[in-house]
């Protein structure tokens, strides 16, 4: 370990802000990144099942 | 050789192939991305020493160094993909493509924002227009460009077409982008990592930065397949194997 306490940890040398602003974001987005063809994923199925269920009904 | 590479070009152009052999290759991606992030953050942030110069917002280099790498690869990936999808109509390239966009972006907008965030304490401004800030600012507006294109057409292949084109266009702009710091004067330190020689920084700095390098294209990796996977049932949804693997989903 680098710092000899969380607290200077968290601080950076007085650069904490940039640097977890920096990686807070970067965090966010690439999460949003791996949900977001997850749930469409899901979405696409959800919507081919009803149309699927529907052509079985019809015929 | 050549007649297994061009048998395994074929199946590549195959979706179900395709969709088939990237569920398998998914979760090795994904825990390899997830493991290699995780600890090339808690190395990078907690256990690197901090720069002589620059002190701990040098650590910022981890995320941003990586981004702007992927920022270009993918780009690079993009145009190529597209180029085999319009040289020869094959769709799963199309469909590569497309996915490669909006990751591609993001990559491009990390590499954008965390600069910023360094520049502050390092140079005093959160921007300069500086060549390499403008070149990568370009990029953004090219990968802007790009999905616009794929969701202006009602054809997928004239969208598919007008997108490969542009990336084909655009990749000029990545040599531009590599080689700025050196053409012209600049801010912008010079590339962390060369192929030809040993990094400027000592083996406790760079070797978190190749961990997070690496674990962000089995990232990026993830999220191209599950984009392209996502294309592909929908492009394919009247064919009898997806509606097979969903009358098994359900």
């Amino acid at each position: 370990m680098y710092f000899d306490s969380f607290s200077e940890f968290l601080n950076m040398g007085g650069h904490g802000l940039y640097v977890w602003m920096a990686y807070g974001l970067s965090a966010v987005l690439l999460i949003i990144n791996v949900v977001q063809p997850v749930m469409h994923k899901r979405q696409l199925i959800k919507e081919q099942m009803r149309k699927l269920r529907r052509e079985q009904k019809t015929s | 050789m050549w007649k297994t590479f061009v048998a395994w070009f074929h199946r590549m152009g195959s979706p179900k192939w395709f969709y088939e052999i990237s569920g398998r290759w998914i979760p090795w991606f994904a825990a390899a991305a997830v493991l290699l992030i995780a600890v090339g953050t808690v190395w990078g942030l907690a256990f690197a020493p901090a720069d002589y110069q620059q002190g701990n917002s040098f650590r910022i280099i981890y995320i941003h160094v990586p981004a702007a790498i992927l920022a270009q690869s993918i780009f690079f990936l993009m145009a190529i993909a597209g180029g085999i999808g319009l040289i020869w109509k094959m769709k799963v390239a199309d469909m590569v493509a497309k996915s490669c966009a909006p990751f591609g972006a993001t990559m491009t907008f990390i590499a954008l924002f965390t600069g910023a965030i360094w520049g502050k304490p390092t140079w005093g401004a959160w921007w300069v227009w500086d060549a390499r800030l403008t070149s990568m600012l370009i990029l953004l507006f090219l990968y802007f460009g790009v999905i616009a294109l794929q969701s202006a057409f009602d054809s997928k292949q004239s969208a598919a077409r007008a997108s490969a084109i542009l990336s084909l266009v655009g990749i000029v702009n990545i040599p531009i982008i590599k080689y700025s710091v050196e053409w012209w004067n600049t801010l912008h330190q010079p590339a962390t990592f060369k192929l030809t020689e040993k990094p400027a920084m000592p083996a406790e700095m760079w070797m978190p930065l190749l961990v997070m390098v690496v674990g962000f294209y089995c990232l990026f990796a993830v999220i191209l397949m599950l984009r392209t996977r996502n294309e592909i049932l929908e492009r394919e949804k009247r064919t009898h194997w997806v509606q097979g693997l969903l009358s098994k989903e359900s």
